[in-house]
């Protein structure tokens, strides 16, 4: 939701960044003001992944050009983890399987870290337990999730909602959600978004990388922005992501093509 | 992300060290003459001395194998010292008797030996350059008919015990190391848990190589009578030399009917430096004898140093219904080459065998699971499940899977599943994303890892091991 006196929370100008050395993001300005949620939506290739994981820090990517302003301060100079411990989250497209590892574990160590850094209290595994088990009622999901290894043999369903289940627990002040939509059926759809809803509020911000529109029809954008080859071609409200689902991307491929005259 | 990998690894060897003891060290070089010394400095009964030279002159006929996936310069047998006897050698009969240097020693290494053995309730039995200068908690296990001390002290005290069973479940002439051994052995471990006894506490013994260029020939023989059980534990940390040091150990195990004999390894001897000088040599020879109805032999082993291991403890079940089991994890980094596994060999009707290998691989190091499973005719119903999986650190290391199935008997079953996975960027940026740092992320995964082998370990000694890989992988992921 847009409020007129919410601050900047993310800045990006003029990004650039390449992976192996060819050039997948070439100047990407976007503002996002806590309260809001951006959809960023594009074809494969158009380079909405690679901005998530560039805004994470990912190792395989490197920043070429431009600037991001995170609270004010300069996110590119901050480790992955440092940047996750400021509050930038995000949610995987793929997550990762860690065979032999309790979920339970993972989570505590994640959560107990982010308590270090506010120099609040850890939570021992029984205080944990209380704690996370409220928070996986929002997902709707069962207890023995917290028992199994992260995401080992998990569903891409369950993936997606352990996934947001740590959203609810590190309470990010940016969150990102890369394709959280794909990969989901209808009902699991329904209770990631409903999650999701839930954990918006005016104090953070939420953005969304997807490809369909279906998304948005439970989660509602203030912003939409269509990717193409590495821009931002396209930003309009909610309106836009319906043109999309009706008219493909092309035509916006097209018209920005007329307006540049390429 | 490699250069932070690399840092993980490339952790320099904490334990290097030497203690100035003054050794009693035998002329470079083997011959007769040098076996008869040995056999002399020890006070030996003639039958050890024939079996020494018995094994001798097997050995001379034989040729270093060059069947193990591990390259190295040949070794010169002529060059190696084979008897080093630390001053004074009288018996001690308490702590306090020992080379307060030596005890410094253990200090430096996070092994108070007696505070350990007191806590944990963990009877020792220090190995320090082949001669035993201490053992506790003797007379407790003396009270439940338990024999535990150096072999060398068997040999006198319990002569027809060792005589017995010395050289049974791996022959004077099994293979080249074992030959060695067999002839130039110095000391090392007897256990003898009597009739129906359940030995009280795990036992223990920490060895240590100390004099440079001393070969260590060490021979542990344990046996649990009918309905007896043991668990013995055996952990290993050696100082720092340039030099190689050859370390050929045998140990045999023989469990009788419904006896129980659990055998686990904590290894972390000088692997060499980050450049691959230096470094144990480490060619052992491990075998345990399931030999009645419903006996069961369990290794388990973490590998985590030595420049070059050469090691496969393996099970024969010739009982009927025995168990054999191998729990490994194998740790790799730098130019450290091992070559390790197991041989389970079903010999009698319904034997059961189970191999869990996890090899971790890092560095310029090279990793290779090399196990047997053989099914023997008579061995009806036998049954086997092997797990073998491989874990890479970065892009230059490798990792080898080299499995052995002989099935002479229809009936039996033998499944043999492997995996290899990587600890790549993706994963640690997974939990960078999180908020967790990449060394806390490593330990995480390779302990999630080997799980299923750490949770076979007694819990101090899975303790141990988790944090030894914590500092053996440190610096070489990122």
């Amino acid at each position: 939701m847009i409020y007129h006196d919410s601050k900047v929370l993310l800045e990006v100008r003029g990004l650039r960044a390449t992976v192996n050395g060819i050039e997948i993001l070439k100047g990407i300005d976007l503002t996002v003001r806590s309260g809001e949620v951006h959809a960023i939506m594009g074809t494969n290739g158009s380079g909405k992944s690679t901005l998530a994981k560039v805004l994470a820090g990912h190792g395989a990517y490197e920043v070429t050009g431009g600037s991001v302003l995170f609270q004010g301060s300069n996110l590119l100079e901050l480790a992955p983890e440092e940047r996750a411990r400021a509050g930038v989250f995000l949610a995987f497209q793929y997550p990762i399987e860690i065979p032999g590892v309790a979920n339970s574990h993972f989570l505590r160590l994640a959560y107990n870290t982010l308590q270090a850094q506010r120099g609040e209290d850890e939570f021992d595994p029984l205080e944990f337990e209380d704690f996370v088990r409220e928070k996986m009622k929002l997902l709707e999901m069962n207890p023995d999730f917290l028992d199994r290894g992260v995401n080992e043999g998990f569903s891409g369903g369950e993936k997606k909602r352990n996934e947001i289940l740590q959203m609810a627990l590190l309470e990010p002040k940016l969150a990102i959600l890369d394709e959280t939509d794909s990969g989901l059926d209808i009902d699991a759809l329904r209770i990631v978004t409903k999650g999701v809803n839930q954990l918006a509020s005016k104090d953070n911000a939420i953005v969304l990388v997807t490809h369909y529109q279906r998304m948005l029809n439970y989660i509602e954008p203030d912003f939409v922005h269509v990717m193409r080859a590495g821009r931002i071609i396209k930003t309009g409200g909610k309106e836009l992501a319906l043109d999309l689902e009706m008219r493909g991307y092309d035509w916006i491929g097209a018209e920005h093509r007329a307006a540049v005259g390429a | 992300m490699s250069a932070v990998l690399q840092n993980l690894v490339n952790q320099p060897y904490k334990h290097g060290f030497v203690t100035e003891i003054e050794s009693d060290v035998a002329p470079k070089g083997l011959n007769e003459d040098i076996i008869r010394l040995i056999s002399t400095k020890k006070n030996e009964p003639e039958w050890l001395l024939d079996f020494r030279l018995k094994a001798y002159e097997q050995w001379l006929k034989m040729e270093e194998p060059k069947w193990p996936n591990v390259r190295y310069p040949a070794i010169d047998f002529q060059a190696i010292s084979y008897y080093a006897a630390p001053k004074p050698k009288q018996k001690l009969n308490s702590m306090d008797e020992v080379d307060p240097e030596l005890l410094r020693t253990f200090e430096k290494l996070g092994v108070p030996m007696h505070e350990r053995a007191a806590l944990a309730g963990v009877a020792v039995d220090v190995i320090f350059d082949s001669v035993s200068v201490a053992t506790t908690y003797k007379q407790k296990l003396a009270e439940v008919g338990i024999i535990f001390c150096s072999i060398s002290e068997a040999v006198h005290a319990h002569p027809d015990l060792v005589k017995q069973y010395l050289g049974t479940v791996v022959p004077v002439g099994d293979n080249y190391y074992a030959a060695l051994n067999s002839a130039v052995f110095t000391d090392g471990t007897f256990c003898f848990i009597p009739k129906g006894v359940q030995c009280p506490m795990d036992l223990s013994t920490y060895f240590r190589i100390n004099t440079e260029e001393s070969g260590q020939f060490e021979r542990t023989l344990i046996i649990a009578e009918e309905g007896a059980s043991v668990s013995y534990l055996e952990g290993c940390t050696a100082p720092k030399f340039d030099t190689n040091q050859l370390h050929a150990a045998v140990v045999e195990l023989v469990a009788l009917d419904n006896a129980d004999i659990k055998y686990s390894t904590v290894q972390n001897w000088y692997a060499g430096d980050e450049n691959g000088l230096g470094g144990i040599y480490n060619f052992v020879t491990k075998r345990g004898l399931a030999k009645g109805i419903n006996s069961r032999i369990s290794w388990t082993q973490v590998e985590t140093g030595s420049a070059i291991t050469w090691k496969y403890p393996s099970c024969v079940l010739q009982g009927e219904n025995s168990v054999g089991e191998f729990y490994s994890v194998a740790v790799t980094n730098n130019y450290q080459q091992a070559d390790t596994g197991t041989k389970m060999v079903h010999i009698g009707k319904n034997t059961r065998s189970t191999i869990v290998s996890k090899g971790i691989s890092a560095g310029h190091s090279n990793n290779s699971y090399r196990g047997l499973v053989r099914i023997a005719p008579t061995a009806a119903g036998a049954r086997n499940y092997s797990q073998c999986d491989s874990m890479l650190i970065g892009d230059k290391c490798g990792a080898h899977t080299f499995p052995y199935i002989q099935v002479r008997n229809n009936s039996a079953k033998v499944e043999h599943e492997a995996s290899t996975s990587k600890i790549g960027e993706d994963q640690l940026f997974y939990f960078a994303q999180r908020g967790i740092g990449n060394e806390e992320a490593v330990s995480m995964i390779i302990n999630g890892f080997c799980k299923d082998v750490f949770q076979q370990l007694p819990m101090e000694f899975a303790v141990e091991a988790t944090k030894l890989l914590g500092f053996k992988l440190e610096g070489s992921v990122g």
